[in-house]
């Protein structure tokens, strides 16, 4: 374990330094990303030119929820977003080669990218959450503050445990890819608002059994200090990181069986 | 006219080939459908119009934006710059066609097949769950598959000029990113341009990009009715000679500077 954290560390470190040889490029890159997911919120500051709420929740408080959320999707981007071109990796037959080495093959997907231009859009929530943290009043305290870490880093495990689990479509339909994003980029749409607005039978199926609710909902309920409109438990609101990693177990045993199942295409 | 219609058939056939794909696009741009109509429902919940707009209009706006999607297939279209990087346009400029009509061919080919089995689909379990507004006369449906028609010329012509850029930048896929994500925000894709505050909309209608969506869509929902249903289509058709021109100046241009290495 502490071997491929080591190995994985130095995959990532070798990334990042190849990425930052081109400067201009980078830096091109980092300030591209940050106006493209600050043109995403302009959207939301447009649905509050035209109303003062959604649901029970205030343009800052939304601003809160939709900070959380595109912090913990950066760094979910980060580690695992490259898994977009697993579908490539099957089709080119690179997967193939990952099988015979003495690794695991999420491991060596994992370690084979890291995004640093991901930086932008992990700066844009961040900038955010400033916004959203002055217009609120929140009532601040020690465990409040160590709240919003825990959310982040929990959020993040819980946007990359979804997005492992259903990229394994492709190895049963390399088309079939952008199904995924439907729970990938679609989790990243439902947390940015109060889940409230959504129906019910919606909810249930991509706030709680696909945890979507953890990453930014509940947590902000606690930080914000509000009931929740929906009269769920309390519980819920300190339950991210169980439900974290109970999410990378059941991805986990995914990627396995998907795994196992995998009959190369042959190339 | 009959090297169109050989590309066309290549086109909708080349998209044909993959029904997996189509079956995960229309899923997941279902999945979308409903996210995205709660949201914009949630408004009205403050207000019973909106720019124009009642629940309904909103509502088969979402539906048709998410049906529109592959058709004008404003996303993550890079075939031309990929072709301009790896210098394979120097195969499309030995061909006798032009490479700009050529491309707009097989792009209607595609956007035909988008158009029956990616676009139809989420429309019709939108139209199931939810309450829409339909056209309101045959001649308006007419109005507004010619409206589709153009929106994806438009689009194609955008597409053609921001690759283009490959020409001059080795690293086009910034670029291609912005010219991309500006397009999804004023064309309407993400809210309706009539939700915007005026100083936007102005900004909006000054571009291309609203003739690419919204345009179809205000035919379609009747916020553009009789004669102005023939100025909307107006104005499309004229962005879409424009920006064809453009592209091909900007292509002409490109391809004047555009060194092969020999191999």
């Amino acid at each position: 374990m502490a071997d491929s954290v080591r190995v994985y560390l130095w995959l990532i470190s070798a990334a990042i330094r190849a990425q930052l040889e081109y400067r201009v490029s980078f830096a091109l890159d980092v300030i591209g990303m940050f106006l493209v997911t600050f043109l995403d919120f302009v959207a939301v500051l447009v649905i509050f030119h035209n109303v003062p709420q959604l649901g029970s929740f205030t343009v800052a408080e939304v601003a809160f929820v939709y900070a959380l959320s595109a912090m913990s999707f950066a760094l979910a981007e980060f580690a695992v977003g490259h898994l977009d071109a697993l579908s490539e990796m099957v089709r080119t037959g690179s997967f193939d080669v990952m099988l015979a080495r003495p690794r695991g093959t999420l491991f060596q997907v994992l370690a084979a990218d890291f995004r640093v231009r991901r930086l932008g859009q992990l700066l844009q929530g961040a900038a955010v959450f400033v916004y959203a943290v002055g217009a609120l009043d929140v009532p601040w305290n020690a465990a409040r503050i160590a709240m919003v870490v825990v959310t982040v880093l929990f959020g993040a495990a819980i946007f990359s445990a979804v997005w492992v689990f259903v990229i394994c479509v492709v190895f049963w339909a390399i088309e079939g890819r952008e199904a995924s994003s439907a729970f990938t980029y679609g989790g990243q749409f439902l947390t940015q608002f109060p889940i409230e607005i959504y129906s019910q039978w919606l909810r249930r199926f991509l706030a709680y059994l696909v945890p979507m609710a953890f990453v930014s909902y509940f947590p902000s309920l606690y930080m914000l200090d509000k009931e929740d409109p929906l009269g769920l438990p309390s519980f819920l609101r300190f339950s991210a990181p169980i439900v974290a990693v109970g999410a990378a177990i059941v991805a986990g045993a995914m990627w396995r069986f998907a795994v196992r199942h995998y009959r190369s295409t042959g190339g | 006219m009959r090297m169109d219609w050989e590309l066309a058939r290549s086109g909708y056939r080349r998209y044909a080939a993959y029904p997996a794909a189509t079956v995960a696009g229309v899923f997941t741009n279902t999945v979308f459908g409903f996210l995205r109509g709660y949201v914009l429902l949630a408004l009205y919940e403050h207000r019973d119009v909106i720019g124009g707009y009642d629940a309904s209009d909103t509502l088969t706006y979402t539906w048709l934006t998410q049906g529109l999607i592959a058709i004008v297939y404003i996303w993550g279209w890079q075939d031309l710059a990929v072709r301009i990087h790896s210098g394979d346009v120097a195969t499309d400029l030995a061909r006798p066609v032009d490479p700009l009509r050529a491309g707009l061919s097989f792009d209607y080919g595609r956007a035909l097949y988008h158009a029956l089995f990616r676009g139809v689909p989420p429309f019709l379990v939108g139209a199931l769950v939810f309450d829409l507004t339909g056209p309101s006369n045959p001649l308006v449906a007419v109005a507004f598959a010619l409206s589709v028609v153009f929106a994806t010329g438009v689009s194609y012509a955008w597409r053609f000029l921001y690759n283009s850029v490959a020409f001059w930048v080795l690293h086009y896929r910034g670029p291609a990113v912005i010219a991309m994500l500006v397009a999804n925000l004023f064309s309407g894709f993400i809210i309706p341009v009539a939700f915007f505050p005026d100083w936007l909309k102005t900004i909006a209608y000054a571009t291309p990009f609203p003739a690419m969506v919204q345009m179809p869509i205000d035919v379609f929902v009747g916020k553009a009715d009789g004669i102005e249903v023939l100025y909307t289509l107006a104005v499309q058709l004229a962005w879409l000679v424009g920006l064809l021109l453009a592209s091909r100046a900007v292509f002409a241009a490109g391809t004047r500077r555009l060194v092969i290495q020999g191999g």
